[in-house]
């Protein structure tokens, strides 16, 4: 018991003394999660459009199968990536065991199945008018299909949060094909994998401290999308990087 | 000589074997309004698709200014017609962000869309609604908001699905005055598409009368309901239309047995089948009967309730089924419910002869 309350004592004291090395591990963590959840905006968005949208052979079967890999056990991604990215797995070659680009390749593959069914599901709980409705008054199919995107922007963005959620918390890939290393140039150690160590070799307050971040961490970035959805932002962002550019230019004329 | 700004050649359209529109010919003149009238499912808001380029038909062609629509690629033709939903379908965001999205789409200024928006929402009386929210606006409000939406574009054609179907007097009453407003003023051709015989007879300068994906008819309204009181007589989806034998009484006056012992008053002189119709706002429900000059009572049972918004719409057997619209206020204070035994009344005078 002396050992906790010691623990959580030297815990928040390492807080607050904005250890580098403690605030290192949370950048490394935000860094790689983040990226790893853009990547997987990138090719899961269109995916669920395509698989909301689209009227194909097989729509259900691929349904089921990104619902059963959301509760993939990320041990098992981890290992199926090792042995891929190991020297004389498939992708040896381009060495990327070990290194961040393989954490967050890894990640983003672990959130994708989130990603895209709770995107699916958004998409297709969205009146179906809209896309005629979009079409009639002048939108070209891809004008249309974003039409219907946006208003399936709350459920969207809860995919994007859970995917980060599921991200910034899983220790499977980042130990199996992070390595957890702890030093230099390119350190693949995140909050995760850091609590791990530092439970093992006993600095129970670095672990508490690390864990008490990675909690405060996620709880910053949920209210932090949620406030920006409550003011538009994100729907102003959706609209393209230039809207506001444009629109500046407008009133100049 | 009249101008035609669309032509259907033929067109049929088909859902997995099930012909909904089955070779119609039909000529859109500029500048007029066209009303397609006929029972629900009888094919018109397919052809309102069609024409809005947002349906293919399955054969026969479609004309649109002159140039065959090639219907693999219409996103151009598109932009000179638009259509107006029957159910009301707003983007979830401003009332400003939803009239302004067929604009934005066009590339129209900022400054313009603002100065159009709000002209817009003059014309349907929604003045200073810009940034409401669409979502939450009432029934009628919204479907203001929709019509706002497809006006301000000002395309060459512009399409009604049942703009008031299912809106309150005094909402749909905006309504056709906006519809005959834009067709006088901006010129604009409009088809409309109803199943209100009362609307087809005011609005259209000619109508199109469909049933079972055919067109029966076309003409204006003094010729389709004059002569061709038959073909509308037999839709039988059209509300408080009744179809019987009429017999003039001393008092100059007429009766219309219409079956299973109803008999209808009207004040024309008529002899041998007639066709009528009772506009469901003209009729008086009471859970008594009431003490007034109205020479049709009825006394029946309330089989359906409908709810529209601020208005009820209720079914009332007498023998014959009327439908009924009071106000939702009227319906709770009433108290009222299935299978409740009620009365109507309407007067002789307000029974249309058609």
């Amino acid at each position: 018991m002396a050992d906790i309350i010691s623990g959580i004592a030297e815990a928040f004291q390492l807080i607050l003394s904005g250890d580098p090395e403690i605030y290192g591990i949370v950048s490394r963590s935000l860094f790689f999660s983040g990226t790893a959840v853009i990547l997987a905006i990138l090719w899961g968005t269109p995916l669920a459009m395509l698989i909301a949208m689209k009227d194909f052979r097989g729509k259900t079967v691929i349904k089921t199968v990104l619902n059963t890999l959301i509760g993939l056990p990320t041990v098992v991604l981890g290992l199926i990536l090792f042995l891929i990215f190991s020297r004389g797995g498939p992708l040896g070659f381009l060495g990327l065991l070990y290194t961040p680009a393989a954490i967050m390749i890894g990640q983003a593959i672990l959130v994708t199945p989130i990603l895209v069914s709770i995107g699916v599901s958004a998409i297709e709980s969205v009146e179906p008018e809209i896309m005629n409705l979009a079409q009639t008054l002048g939108a070209s199919e891809s004008q249309a299909q974003i039409a219907v995107l946006k208003e399936a922007a709350n459920g969207v963005i809860l995919s994007d949060i859970a995917s980060f959620n599921r991200a910034i918390g899983e220790l499977g890939v980042v130990l199996l094909v992070g390595g957890n290393i702890a030093g230099g140039g390119n350190r693949t150690d995140v909050l995760t994998s850091a609590i791990s160590r530092a439970t093992q070799i006993n600095e129970i307050g670095l672990a508490i401290a690390l864990g008490i971040l990675l909690m405060v961490v996620v709880f910053m970035v949920n209210i932090i999308v949620v406030a920006l959805r409550n003011a538009n932002y994100i729907v102003e962002l959706a609209k393209g990087p230039y809207s506001k550019l444009k629109r500046s230019r407008e009133t100049e004329r | 000589m009249t101008m035609v700004i669309a032509e259907l050649k033929d067109v049929t359209k088909a859902y997995s074997n099930k012909i909904v529109v089955d070779a119609v010919n039909l000529q859109i003149h500029k500048g007029e309004i066209l009303g397609l009238l006929g029972p629900n499912g009888s094919g018109k808001t397919t052809i309102l698709k069609i024409l809005a380029f947002i349906e293919n038909p399955t054969s026969g062609e479609v004309e649109f200014q002159g140039e065959k629509v090639n219907f693999k690629n219409t996103e151009k033709t598109r932009l000179q017609s638009t259509l107006v939903f029957q159910k009301t379908t707003l983007f979830s965001t401003s009332v400003y962000n939803n009239i302004a999205y067929g604009l934005k789409l066009r590339k129209v200024s900022k400054e313009t869309r603002d100065k159009e928006v709000k002209k817009a929402l003059e014309l349907v009386k929604l003045e200073g609604f810009e940034k409401r929210n669409a979502k939450k606006l009432s029934g009628g409000e919204q479907q203001r908001v929709a019509i706002a939406r497809a006006l301000v574009l000002k395309t060459k054609l512009l399409l009604l699905d049942e703009p008031t179907a299912n809106l309150d007097p005094k909402n749909a009453g905006i309504l056709e005055e906006v519809i005959d407003t834009v067709n006088r003023e901006n010129k604009i051709t409009i088809v409309m598409a109803t199943h209100n015989m009362f609307q087809a007879k005011k609005l259209p300068h000619r109508i199109a009368l469909m049933d079972g994906g055919k067109i029966k008819e076309v003409g204006t309204p003094a010729e389709v309901f004059g002569k061709l009181s038959k073909n509308l007589a037999s839709f039988a989806a059209v509300d408080n239309t009744f179809t019987g034998t009429a017999n003039p009484t001393v008092a100059g006056t007429s009766v219309v047995a219409v079956g299973n012992g109803v008999q209808i008053e009207i004040t024309a002189q008529r002899k041998g089948a007639t066709d009528v119709f009772i506009n469901p706002q003209d009729i008086i429900l009471s859970k008594t009967a009431v003490d007034s000059s109205a020479r049709n009572v009825f006394k029946g049972k309330i089989t359906e309730i409908t709810d529209l918004d601020s208005l009820v719409k209720l079914k009332v057997n007498v023998g014959k089924p009327f439908t009924v619209q009071i106000t939702k206020r009227s319906f709770n204070e009433m108290g009222l419910c299935l299978n409740a035994e009620v009365f109507i009344t309407f007067k002789a005078s307000s029974v249309q002869v058609i």
